[in-house]
């Protein structure tokens, strides 16, 4: 089960095969270089030169370095923190050291002495080690809280209420019915009261959002219709667990319930160039002023996709004249990874 | 309202879930028992119930209050124009809102799940709490109304707020003008343009006009010589002055 101390933070370093850890990098590196050439050079075509001539150094050494991490992250990440952080600086020592003797007569380059360039490379590796420390032990309370959060955004009690009361109005006239929603209601608060930090395949997705509606099916009748698009849905796919669930709940909250005609709530999910893509449509009248219930769902969604998957994932908002569509574009990842 | 009751109360069910007004006709059947009580009937919209009212007297109406097009807290206040009103107990299962503006006013509600023993109690109290007042539901209503209403020999009209093209006061009644016909409406013409600020624009004293419904201005010739705007209207003949004091509008909704 679970550890015992959950708030406790172990330093841990990145995945290097994240893109957005990537992007980080390489954005940080670049800012520090655009930075000493602003302070090397006296005017805006002297920076300009100094930064083409950093570039001619820290741009081959970047792009090593990235390789080299990709390459050893698993390697990396097996090793305890203090042991992988000593790696990767000795790592950056070597890579600049290799660069330095090779780089002059490769790459045709003036090169100060080897020891500034240690420097150098230290300063910004043990800066960036720095800022993912701390990045980590930021979202890292967040991670250990997606739990908690997740269960807060969750339970509406409106739906929590207005299901039992459905229940009970079954139970004296269709108690087997009663049951049947009973268990449905019982896994799916199994899984609102569960540690969501770990990932869960698609298909246990499906198969609670599935619950989830025939529970408002109940309530609403006829004024639910679903349409599912799951054809070609991986379902091994692995997702953040209450992902779809609290959007199908909004779907129901604000485009079903305000209306008196029966609406379609649509869902499709597919796989298409390795990503996984979710997307859902529901009827929607623009006089609402319940919004940010809605709002409060979507960020919370948002922020777990990018605890799990950084800028690998995205969930875009569409709002038509009388629909509304939300779309989440997710890496596949398969058990095991 | 004090005379000891012969006859059963007679008792009409708002909700737009229908489990949820099985449900509540279980309940009210286990405080028949002890209460003596007739269900008049079932609604599951707003609308309905106005038309279901008009028909049938009921002593008190159990309202939900999220429902679609109008909700609970307005049809109650469509329900005062009734000639002799029912009692109304809100319910709903969760309303945060709601309920912390019910206990300011001390208005009756009850939560679902809905137990025997606390309906009964609300249905043998039916105390001036299920009697709001229409200032009361007027600040307890979150947004503006969707629809206005117009009571016509005991029947209650619904005039979709969308529908009306002007709002003009004249003595005691204000008339609402839409495209088919002309209503009276007892309101104040200064807390409807307070309400539908968004919607309405007023052209002079006595006069809303929706915005959507502005066709353009015309310059009309004035008895000294001196001309003034008038609004015109798509879908009605009719055409307003507009006062000096409102001659901006001329400039922001023109064209």
């Amino acid at each position: 089960m679970a550890s015992i101390n959950q708030n406790a933070y172990s330093s841990a370093l990145p995945n290097f095969r994240n893109l957005g850890i990537l992007l980080r990098i390489l954005l940080i590196v670049n800012v520090i270089a655009i930075g000493a050439a602003a302070v090397k050079g006296a005017t805006l075509h002297g920076i300009w030169r100094e930064l083409l001539d950093i570039s001619a150094v820290v741009q081959p050494l970047l792009l090593l370095s990235v390789l080299a991490l990709v390459a050893l992250n698993d390697l990396l990440k097996r090793l305890p923190y203090s042991l992988g952080a000593v790696v990767v600086i000795a790592l950056e020592l070597g890579l600049t050291t290799l660069l330095h003797v090779f780089g002059r007569p490769l790459l045709g380059v003036e090169m100060a002495s080897l020891e500034r360039y240690w420097v150098l490379a230290l300063i910004v590796t043990m800066t960036l080690l720095f800022y993912f420390d701390l990045r980590g032990r930021a979202l890292s309370p967040a991670l250990a809280e997606a739990r908690l959060q997740a269960l807060q955004a969750r339970i509406r009690p409106h739906f929590l209420f207005n299901s039992i009361n459905a229940v009970l109005s079954l139970i004296r006239q269709e108690p087997r019915r009663a049951e049947r929603a009973l268990e449905d209601m019982a896994d799916l608060f199994r899984v609102l009261m569960a540690d969501n930090r770990e990932l869960t395949p698609l298909a246990r997705e499906v198969e609670l959002c599935r619950e989830y509606l025939s529970l408002e099916e109940l309530r609403l009748g006829d004024r639910l219709r679903v349409e599912w698009h799951i054809d070609k849905m991986p379902g091994d796919a692995f997702i953040p667990p209450l992902v779809l669930q609290p959007l199908l709940e909004n779907a129901v909250y604000h485009g079903i319930e305000p209306r008196t005609a029966p609406g379609v709530i649509s869902i499709d999910l597919y796989l298409a160039r390795e990503q996984v893509h979710a997307v859902l449509r529901n009827p929607y009248q623009r006089d609402g002023n319940h919004h940010a219930g809605n709002k409060m769902a979507l960020a919370n969604i948002r922020e777990r996709l990018q605890l799990h998957f950084d800028a690998e994932a995205s969930l875009t908002t569409k709002v038509g004249d009388d629909a509304y569509q939300v779309h989440i574009i997710m890496p596949y990842v398969k058990a095991g990874k | 309202m004090t005379e000891a009751r012969e006859r059963p109360l007679r008792v009409v069910i708002v909700d737009d879930e229908a489990p949820a007004r099985s449900r509540m006709r279980d309940v009210l059947a286990d405080c028949a028992q002890q209460l003596p009580l007739t269900v008049e009937g079932e609604a599951e919209s707003g609308r309905a119930a106005l038309a279901l009212l008009a028909q049938r007297k009921a002593d008190v109406v159990l309202l939900d209050i999220r429902m679609p097009e109008m909700d609970g807290i307005e049809v109650a206040q469509h329900l005062q124009k009734l000639d002799d009103p029912p009692a109304v107990i809100f319910t709903t299962a969760y309303n945060a809102y709601a309920i912390r503006a019910f206990e300011v006013h001390a208005v009756d509600y009850l939560l679902k799940p809905i137990r025997a023993s606390r309906l009964r109690e609300a249905l043998l109290r039916l105390s001036s709490a299920a009697r709001p007042k229409p200032e009361t539901l007027r600040e307890l209503q979150p947004g503006p109304r969707a629809f206005l209403s117009a009571q016509e020999r005991g029947r209650i009209h619904l005039i979709p707020i969308g529908d009306i093209i002007y709002l003009k006061a004249e003595l005691k009644y204000v008339t609402a003008r839409t495209a088919m016909r002309e209503y009276l409406i007892e309101e104040s013409l200064m807390r409807l343009e307070q309400e539908y600020a968004e919607r309405f624009v007023r052209v002079h004293r006595n006069c809303l006009v929706a915005k959507d419904a502005i066709r353009g201005f015309e310059r009309a010739a004035g008895a000294g010589g001196e001309g003034h705007w008038v609004v015109v209207l798509n879908a009605c003949d009719e055409k307003f002055a507009v006062s000096r004091r409102q001659q901006h509008i001329v400039r922001e909704l023109g064209r």
